[in-house]
């Protein structure tokens, strides 16, 4: 019997069906990324150049103190902390509406998960008139609305306004993500057994005590998952505000200003560098993750 | 893992409601109510902007009535739009079906090796190919544009299926990697003391129970390709011979023309109307695809 199993299953017939795939990762992603690395130390302007020097970290250096490069990094900083609080609060919130089942539930779930099915390219337009900055009078959109309720003393800015221009942002952002933190709760809230709820329920727990003592600490893989997922997202943000406010100042980020660099101030080299510094944001949290849950999964086999 | 996710998410309640409600239960579930009904209307808001002011002609959307419905419907915006974007539209779907399709079957294979052919050292293989899902595009745009000018790709649809489909290979195999890891072994097993190798189980055994798998890919390829903005507009360089949906839209709605509310809203909604009927009647499946990015519930 083994020896006839060893002459089916070669152990390493497996390894030359991924082959192709193996050599297109090796090439287009971890070949690419080495290459954007070596572009980003040379003094390349454009892509047809052929005299290139290289420069080592001058253009790391050039953007450390390059006031555009500091504005887009802590507008994208700035962002990312609104967006993944905003997105956990809010995924969180429909998900304990939802998860121990209510009549039209997956009515209720389906409507805040369609915004991941749209483009922000199309969606970026319902919000550019919804975060329109003309007030009273002259107001459309959210800011008729908040004086229609009474609110009108609330009218904003939006995201043209220099000091909560990446807050409003982040507005649409949470919209369109909430949903999926909310499936990702859901899943988690629904993979812990029912006995654990009944039987503190059993011994007496109120039900604040049930999620505090004994649900939310069973969802903590789920929250690190979160965390992972927004973060990397809200790194490389870009449809969702090139959608709404194009190349403005006031919500420029990173990959805004790397698109910038590159093609209207004819600066590959610059560009390249923003890429990295994108791709280290989120590799330092990434590869940890990815590693943990290479681990876990090991363990579990 | 993925299916798994799914169907605990959409997995009905059971015994948790089942209980008689006393006055304080009844309290909290009309609470429950309200508060999900004010969160559909946040939901549903950008989307039924879109739509109401879609059908009220081009230039007869007032700012006071715009979150009102139109008493009449009026569908002279829908025309010259349209004539706008089929071209691009239908070149979008030329390029999606054909990278969607070709990721599948790399996915397929690549999950099945992955999941229940490994060799040694595809857990650490498989690993680096996820860190693929999390880069950041802009990390590889630089070299990817020059090697398609070198590869003769450059300024043709392919560039877009081609890119599709190379950046796709993680989520393509993870998906179907969780897919196949839910088939128990003893199939395999048993097929193997019939003397079948393992192409032969793959092809007769493991393709034959794929087609949701294939499903869930089909959906998550076509709908992440579709709304393509990033790679489109990198690699087309914003050319209107090689216009998409998405860059067309943008170049529609782009922020010099913003006194058309009618005209762009109308050409949103056209754009977004094929994810959103994939949604519609396959959500289930896009919820699968959803939560297999997500490596761990």
């Amino acid at each position: 019997m083994k020896v006839k199993k060893n002459r089916v299953h070669s152990p390493w017939g497996g390894f030359f069906f991924v082959l192709p795939s193996i050599l297109a990762m090796a090439v287009f992603v971890y070949g690419m990324i080495g290459y954007t690395v070596r572009e980003s130390l040379t003094n390349r302007t454009n892509a047809w150049e052929t005299e290139i020097k290289f420069v080592g970290l001058t253009n790391y250096r050039d953007l450390l103190v390059d006031p555009e490069f500091t504005h887009a990094l802590s507008n994208l900083l700035k962002f990312t902390i609104v967006f993944m609080i905003g997105c956990l609060l809010s995924g969180l919130i429909m998900s304990l509406l939802l998860e121990k089942g209510i009549k039209g539930e997956g009515f209720f779930r389906s409507t805040y998960l369609y915004p991941m099915a749209i483009s922000f390219i199309a969606m970026g337009t319902s919000w550019r008139w919804l975060m329109d900055s003309a007030k009273d009078a002259d107001a459309t959109g959210l800011n008729y609305l908040l004086q229609k309720v009474g609110l009108g003393a609330l009218q904003s800015d939006w995201y043209t306004s220099e000091a909560g221009s990446m807050y409003a942002m982040a507005l649409p952002a949470i919209w369109q993500m909430a949903g999926y933190v909310m499936a990702l709760f859901l899943a988690g809230f629904r993979g812990i057994p029912d006995d654990l709820r009944e039987a503190a329920r059993v011994d007496g727990a109120t039900e604040f005590k049930i999620y505090r003592h004994i649900l939310f600490p069973q969802l903590s893989p789920t929250f690190l998952t979160v965390l992972i997922i927004l973060g990397h997202i809200s790194m490389k943000v870009f449809d969702l505000i090139f959608g709404i406010a194009t190349k403005s100042y006031v919500t420029k980020v990173l990959a805004i200003y790397m698109w910038q660099v590159i093609f209207d101030f004819q600066n590959y080299a610059a560009g390249a560098a923003i890429a990295i510094v994108i791709l280290l944001m989120i590799a330092v949290a990434v590869i940890p993750y990815l590693i943990y849950v290479n681990k876990t999964e090991e363990a579990n086999k | 893992m993925s299916t798994d996710i799914a169907s605990r998410v959409t997995k009905k309640a059971d015994i948790r409601n089942k209980r008689k409600l006393d006055g304080k239960g009844q309290f909290w579930l009309v609470f429950r109510y309200i508060a999900l009904s004010i969160l559909f209307v946040i939901a549903a808001l950008p989307i039924y902007i879109m739509v109401i002011n879609s059908v009220k002609g081009i230039t007869g959307v007032s700012q006071s009535a715009a979150f009102i419905p139109p008493t009449k419907l009026d569908f002279e915006a829908w025309g010259p739009t349209w004539d706008q974007l089929k071209v691009p539209m239908g070149r979008t779907l030329f390029f999606v079906v054909q990278s969607s399709l070709i990721s599948a079957v790399i996915g397929a294979i690549n999950g099945f090796v992955f999941a229940k052919w490994r060799f040694k050292g595809s857990t650490v293989i498989f690993t680096t190919f996820l860190f693929g899902m999390f880069i950041p595009y802009q990390a590889i745009m630089i070299p990817l544009t020059m090697f398609n000018q070198w590869a003769g790709i450059g300024g043709s649809i392919y560039v877009l299926v081609f890119a599709h489909v190379i950046y796709g290979i993680p989520i393509c195999t993870l998906i179907f990697r969780n897919y196949y890891a839910a088939i128990p072994n003893e199939l395999i097993e048993a097929a193997r003391v019939d003397g079948a190798g393992m192409v032969r189980i793959f092809r007769t055994i493991f393709l034959p129970l794929s087609i949701p798998g294939f499903v869930v890919v089909l959906i998550w390829q076509f709908t992440s390709a579709w709304n393509d903005f990033l790679f489109a507009i990198f690699l087309t360089g914003g050319s209107p011979d090689l216009a998409v949906a998405t860059t067309a839209l943008n170049f529609i709605t782009g922020s010099g023309n913003q006194v058309y509310y009618g005209n762009n809203m109308t050409a949103s909604l056209i754009v977004s109307i094929p994810t959103l009927l994939v949604y519609l009647f396959l959500g289930r499946y896009f919820l699968r695809g959803l939560l297999s990015g997500s490596l761990k519930g």
